[in-house]
C-alpha cells in the first residue's frame, strides 16, 4: 500500500487564520485547510492515537470523521483479532489511529477488553482519544478515569452533544476539563460539529513535552494505603522508570491475572521504557 | 432483598455486593455499585436471565448473579 501521501492544502508554516475552529463552514468540513484524510494508509506517520471508549459512543463515527473512511468497525465479538487502523494528516503532519474495541472497564476483562487494555497499557499512543457519550456521562467517566490513572496524554470527546441538547442535558465541559486535567472537547461526530476543535486538541496533547501526571486516587482506608505504598514500592524497584508503580500496586492487590502475567514475564518493562522521540520516529 | 426478586418493572437501589474476585470486578464495572439505581426491565420467557437498566445501559444477568446484588427496593 504504497500510495504517496497527499499533500495537505496547507503547509505548517502558513498562519492558521481561525485557531479555535467555530465558524460555520468550519463544522461540516473540519478545519478543511489543515485536515488531510488519508483513509487506510497513514504513510508516514509521527504520532499514534488510541481511539477508546465505552460501546456505542460513536468512536467509529470519529474515526472515520478523521480518516475519511466508511468501514462499519463494529465486529469485535469472538476471537478475530483486526484492529482497525487508518490515518490522517493535519497542520502537515501525520497520526496512525487505532480504534479499539468498546469497553466499559480496563479492570475487568473479556477477550475484547483485553486488547484495549494491551494498546493503552502497553502500545503507549502518543494520544489516547476517549469517545465519551454525552448523555449518559455517569457510565462513561469511570473508563475515563482508569485511563486518567495510566496516563496524562488524554483527549476526550463529550460526543453525541447535539443528542444530549435535544434531552435537556448540558454538560459543563470547563469543569470537567478541569476536574479531569486534559482537554475536553464537544462534538457530534456525526455532523462534524467540534472536530476543528479536536484536532487541535490531539496536536497539542501529542507535541507536549509536559503532559499532565497520571491521576492519582486517593483511598481514605489506611490499611490498603498502607499496602499499595508497600507493594508500589517493590514494584518501582524492580521497574525503576515505570510511571504508575501505584496503579500497578492495585490491580495486583485485586489479583488482576494480565497485570500479574505482565509482571511475571516483564512486559510492565515496556510501560516503563522511555517514550521515543518524534522526530525519530519520522525519520 | 437481593436483586434476582426484584419484580419486573420495580425499581431499587444497589446496597451492597455479596461477591468476590473477577465477578465482582466485572459487575461494578457493568454499574452496579452501592447507591447505583437499577430498574428490571425484561425477563426471558423462562425467567432467567433478565435485563436490567443500570445508568443508561441494559445490563443481563443469571439469578445466580442478581443474587449477589443486595438492593433496596424503592416505594411504590
Amino acid at each position: 500500500m504504497a500510495t504517496p501521501l497527499p499533500t495537505p492544502g496547507v503547509g505548517r508554516a502558513s498562519a492558521d487564520p481561525d485557531p479555535g475552529g467555530g465558524c460555520a463552514s468550519c463544522a461540516l468540513a473540519p478545519d478543511a485547510a489543515r485536515l488531510a484524510r488519508l483513509g487506510l494508509d497513514p504513510g508516514r506517520y509521527s504520532y499514534v492515537v488510541a481511539l477508546a471508549g465505552n460501546p456505542n459512543t460513536g468512536k467509529s463515527t470519529v474515526f472515520n470523521a478523521l480518516t475519511g473512511l466508511r468501514q462499519h468497525v463494529g465486529n469485535w465479538a469472538g476471537k478475530t483479532v483486526a484492529r482497525a487502523e487508518g490515518g490522517f494528516s493535519y497542520g502537515g503532519v501525520g497520526y496512525r489511529i487505532i480504534d479499539l474495541p468498546g469497553t466499559y472497564s480496563l479492570l475487568s476483562a473479556s477477550a475484547d477488553e483485553d486488547i484495549a487494555r494491551d494498546v493503552l497499557l502497553f502500545g503507549r499512543p502518543d494520544v489516547t482519544l476517549v469517545v465519551v457519550d454525552a448523555t449518559r456521562l455517569e457510565r462513561n467517566l469511570p473508563l475515563v478515569l482508569q485511563i486518567r490513572q495510566i496516563t496524562g496524554r488524554v483527549v476526550v470527546a463529550l460526543n453525541l452533544v447535539d443528542e444530549a441538547r435535544r434531552h435537556g442535558i448540558t454538560v459543563d465541559v470547563r469543569h470537567l476539563t478541569r476536574e479531569l486535567g486534559v482537554p475536553v472537547v464537544a462534538t457530534a461526530a456525526r455532523r462534524g460539529e467540534g472536530l476543528p476543535d479536536l484536532l487541535a486538541a490531539i496536536e497539542q496533547v501529542a507535541t507536549t513535552d509536559d503532559p499532565p501526571p497520571p491521576m492519582r486516587l486517593v483511598h481514605h482506608d489506611p490499611e490498603l494505603e498502607r499496602a499499595v505504598a508497600a507493594l508500589a514500592e517493590q514494584v518501582a524497584a524492580r521497574f525503576p522508570t515505570l510511571p504508575n508503580t501505584r496503579w500497578v500496586a492495585l490491580r495486583l492487590l485485586e489479583g488482576d491475572p494480565g497485570i500479574e502475567a505482565a509482571v511475571r514475564d516483564g512486559t510492565l518493562g515496556d510501560l516503563a521504557a522511555p517514550r521515543v522521540a518524534a522526530a525519530e520516529v519520522q525519520g | 432483598m437481593t436483586l434476582d426478586e426484584l419484580p419486573r418493572g420495580d425499581r431499587a437501589v444497589v446496597t451492597a455486593l455479596d461477591i468476590r474476585g473477577g465477578a465482582r470486578r466485572r459487575l461494578m464495572d457493568l454499574g452496579l455499585l452501592p447507591g447505583a439505581a437499577v430498574h428490571a426491565e425484561l425477563t426471558s420467557p423462562l425467567g432467567d436471565p433478565t435485563a436490567y437498566d443500570v445508568r443508561g445501559a441494559l445490563v443481563v444477568l443469571r439469578r445466580d448473579q442478581a443474587r449477589a446484588v443486595h438492593v433496596e427496593p424503592e416505594d411504590r
